[in-house]
């Protein structure tokens, strides 16, 4: 039986992170297909889909053979590297202390860098843009696969977490056809902000069980840091906001 | 080999950014672990001390870096 204490904010956490992730992998998949064809950039996707696919079909049997309490203490040390570092740079974006990412002015830049580029052609294909397409699905993709893998496996809820992210990737599939633009106006740093919350929220959780220690209400003290993390992250967003003292 | 290798730096990356940030993370998440091996039944407490320290690490990693960018 599915706990919605920790399956519901795995599903959130899942969908939110990948998300982010294919926004970023849609951006240049959309600057490859505009400047040298949809071809070659929907061979690309695909090859690198297929190539994740085998890596989940690989490692998922591997992780049900190591014990619990060392993936629970593995993945929630990753987990917390993970949330806490985008956490850290969502504060400071939201803060100003550092600039905002921009989806535009990456789609510029690799739009320029595919124009300039030359078209060799391998059996029809162009290569470059075989190439780029596939390097920017697969980097991103790894980074969903880990996400995916880090949310679920801990807590056995591998398919809520998958649920997440297939959500996320038919949403942003759904947002490249329509648009045909990149998706610049979902609002990035606030997406990094609230997925840096829950990760550092399940990453603390999952360390605590996997070396013994004991959470008050079980499960729902995931509630509890979620909501610390997120009191903290709002209040460090207004402490690096504020000027320097004259 | 130079696919794989930025495919490396993009996955270690991913978790670490600022090294001394990681590294606060990993040492207190060892000191909280052998102080639960030691000490078992302070196990109750442990974790609301494990939360905090990890906001404290934010929280200075946070305010140094924002000084630094003033």
């Amino acid at each position: 039986m599915l706990s919605w204490a920790h399956a519901g904010p795995s599903v959130l956490a899942s969908f939110l992170a990948s998300l982010v992730e294919f926004i970023e992998a849609l951006t240049v998949v959309l600057a490859v297909g505009t400047v040298r064809g949809w071809r070659p950039a929907l061979a690309g996707t695909g090859l690198a889909l297929a190539v994740l696919a085998a890596l989940v079909l690989a490692l998922g049997p591997a992780l049900a053979r190591i014990p619990l309490p060392i993936v629970q203490a593995v993945v929630g040390t990753l987990l917390l590297l993970l949330g806490l570092r985008w956490l850290r740079k969502a504060i400071l974006r939201a803060a100003g202390r550092i600039p905002l990412h921009d989806e535009l002015a990456i789609f510029a830049g690799e739009s320029a860098q595919l124009q300039s580029g030359v078209r060799r052609l391998v059996a029809g294909w162009d290569q470059v843009a075989v190439a780029t397409a596939f390097k920017i699905v697969m980097l991103e993709g790894i980074e969903v696969v880990f996400i995916v893998i880090a949310i679920g496996a801990a807590g056995g809820l591998l398919l809520p977490a998958g649920l997440g992210a297939g959500a996320a990737l038919l949403l942003v599939v759904a947002l490249g056809l329509a648009l045909h633009r990149p998706v610049a106006r979902i609002p990035e740093n606030l997406l990094k902000f609230a997925v840096g919350v829950l990760l550092a929220a399940f990453g603390t959780f999952w360390v605590g069980e996997g070396i013994g220690l004991a959470w008050p209400g079980g499960d729902w003290s995931i509630l509890g840091l979620i909501v610390g993390f997120l009191a903290a992250a709002l209040l460090l967003t207004r402490l690096a906001a504020r000027p320097a003292a004259a | 080999m130079g696919g794989l290798g930025i495919a490396l730096r993009k996955l270690v990356g991913l978790f670490v950014d600022d090294g001394s940030l990681a590294l606060a993370i990993v040492a207190w998440l060892g000191l909280i672990a052998l102080a639960a091996a030691l000490w078992p039944t302070a196990r109750g407490w442990l974790g609301l001390l494990l939360a905090l320290g990890l906001l404290a690490i934010l929280a200075e990693n946070v305010l140094r870096a924002a000084e630094a960018k003033r």
